[in-house]
């Protein structure tokens, strides 16, 4: 464990390193990315514009959907992404070879192989958005409203990556695969939306299939303070759950990696 | 032969080429649509906002009328050219493309244009419910219908020309995916993809009037659902042509120039 710490360290030092070494872009990639959550406030600025309300949300509230969605953003285009799109090409290039010998467990190598540093403003941007959004409530968060949307936001971290790790291990049976994952990224930009806002159908879809709900609008419920006991024990089950069967998965589909050459 | 001429004579099988790649990665084709359907989710989203107060001229009705025709818009108009000019270039697939007789953007055009059949069939079923849906200018009058397809078109080429012209871009900087970054950006809001334009508030709505992005998705996704008079979209068809004649001749000069300076494998 102790091990895997220091693993991590050094895999963050390279990251810090290669964005010192580019530095023109990491500012442009870091004002590009706070852009992109900004005008991800549009569309909700529009919704609560000529009305105080949709069902049971307001804007200051629907706000706080949107910081935590923004956090996870931060987490999932900062952690994640980088990392496994890397190996998607590892895979398709047999390079990966040269990771599977490495001695230190191959899911943890491929998942901390690139961090995009600049990402860190973007989690900067999501706490300012709480307090936004809390200012205009008129009260903050009780202690263990934060603590509970702490934990939430733990797992749905957990799920997020999980979710990631099943479609890199689906390359290992179809080679092209970059695509998937920027489809994932494009039903994910939803989670900025409370999802008992959609009508119909999505509302279970976002729910079950790909758990959205339970990566935003769980925690931010949890932080205002009105989410159900029990739907948050569903939820912290429910992450462990899917987390370890996307391990399981993940063995089976790197037991079926064969190299480039053979 | 003049060059045209050859061109245009080797364009069919240009567009048999680029039908046979689509089929055969079909699984990305597929990908690739099911991330333009995204218009869906926004739909229910503003039909749930509509629910609660009225969103302009936009009831329940017109609002899925515009979201189809957006989705249809996307769909058949859109263009991914600036990832593969940007892999080339890096690559040196480019000096391929040079050594051909014909114009590397003339066969990136027949590459894209050959999708689209493929794209049109898969939105077919959506037609129909597209038509019962749009309100009170229906597509079926013959000047708005033709408005609109001019209007598609136009899309398609102002796409086609900005890709092209930031795929150029990388013949000069690094980075030219960091260029498309920020104008995808443009697009998702100022578009008309995630929020009807005309509810932004007014000095918003007149910025978006000047700027490109609404001429590539909501000129035809308004005209489609009928929330366009037909005079307005006279004169935004033309303004949209005047962009289409500026990404042309940009994307142009820019691609000959690179070209010059073009230092990949081998080239």
């Amino acid at each position: 464990m102790v091990r895997y710490g220091a693993l991590l360290g050094v895999r963050f030092r390279t990251s810090l390193a290669l964005a010192a070494a580019y530095r023109a872009e990491f500012f442009l990639d870091a004002i590009l990315s706070i852009l992109w959550a900004i005008a991800g406030l549009a569309p909700l600025y529009v919704a609560f514009d000529a009305r105080p309300s949709v069902g049971e949300w307001t804007f200051d509230r629907a706000l706080v959907v949107t910081a935590c969605f923004v956090l996870q953003k931060a987490v999932l285009d900062g952690a994640v992404n980088p990392s496994l799109l890397t190996v998607v090409d590892q895979i398709r290039t047999g390079t990966l070879d040269y990771v599977l010998l490495k001695p230190a467990d191959t899911q943890f190598l491929v998942s901390t192989a690139r961090f995009e540093v600049f990402r860190v403003l973007n989690v900067l941007l999501a706490l300012g958005l709480f307090v936004w959004a809390f200012v205009g409530l008129g009260h903050g968060p009780s202690p263990l409203d934060v603590l509970l949307c702490l934990v939430l936001l733990g797992t749905a971290t957990m799920v997020l990556y999980s979710l990631w790790i099943l479609v890199i291990a689906a390359a290992f049976w179809v080679v092209r695969l970059d695509n998937l994952a920027y489809l994932l990224s494009s039903v994910f930009d939803f989670a900025r939306w409370p999802i008992s806002m959609l009508k119909g159908a999505w509302g279970f879809v976002f729910t079950f299939v790909i758990p959205l709900a339970l990566m935003t609008t769980y925690p931010a419920e949890a932080l205002l303070g009105v989410l159900a006991p029990q739907t948050a024990a569903y939820a912290i089950f429910g992450a462990f759950t899917f987390s370890w069967v996307a391990r399981r998965i993940w063995r089976a589909a790197i037991g079926r990696y064969t190299s480039a050459s053979s | 032969m003049s060059a045209i001429a050859r061109a245009a004579r080797a364009f069919p099988t240009l567009l048999r080429v680029g039908l046979a790649e689509a089929l055969a990665y079909r699984a990305e084709l597929v990908v690739w649509m099911l991330t333009t359907t995204m218009p869906l989710v926004s739909l229910a989203l503003w039909t749930s906002v509509a629910d609660s107060g009225a969103l302009g001229e936009y009831g329940a009705r017109e609002l899925g009328a515009y979201f189809l025709a957006a989705l249809v818009v996307r769909q058949v108009t859109g263009s991914w050219l600036v990832w593969q000019m940007n892999m080339e270039v890096k690559q040196g697939g480019m000096s391929h493309r040079l050594l051909r007789p014909v114009h590397p953007l003339f066969a990136y055009a027949a590459e894209g244009l050959a999708v689209i059949p493929l794209r049109a069939v898969l939105c077919l079923p959506i037609v129909p419910i597209l038509l019962h849906f749009s309100g009170t200018e229906p597509l079926g009058d013959p000047a708005r219908a033709g408005l609109f397809l001019l209007s598609m078109v136009g899309a398609w080429l102002i796409n086609f020309f900005v890709m092209a012209l930031i795929g150029a871009l990388s013949f000069f900087i690094e980075s030219s995916t960091n260029v498309f970054q920020a104008w995808l950006l443009g697009f998702t809001v100022l578009s008309g993809y995630v929020v009807p334009l005309s509810l932004f508030p007014p000095w918003l709505k007149q910025l978006t009037d000047v700027l490109p992005f609404r001429y590539t998705l909501a000129l035809p996704a308004e005209l489609a659902a009928g929330t366009l008079s037909t005079e307005r979209a006279l004169v935004e068809v033309g303004i949209q042509w005047g962009y289409v004649g500026l990404s042309a001749v940009l994307a142009l000069v820019l691609f000959q120039r690179g070209t010059r300076r073009y230092a990949a494998f081998g080239a």
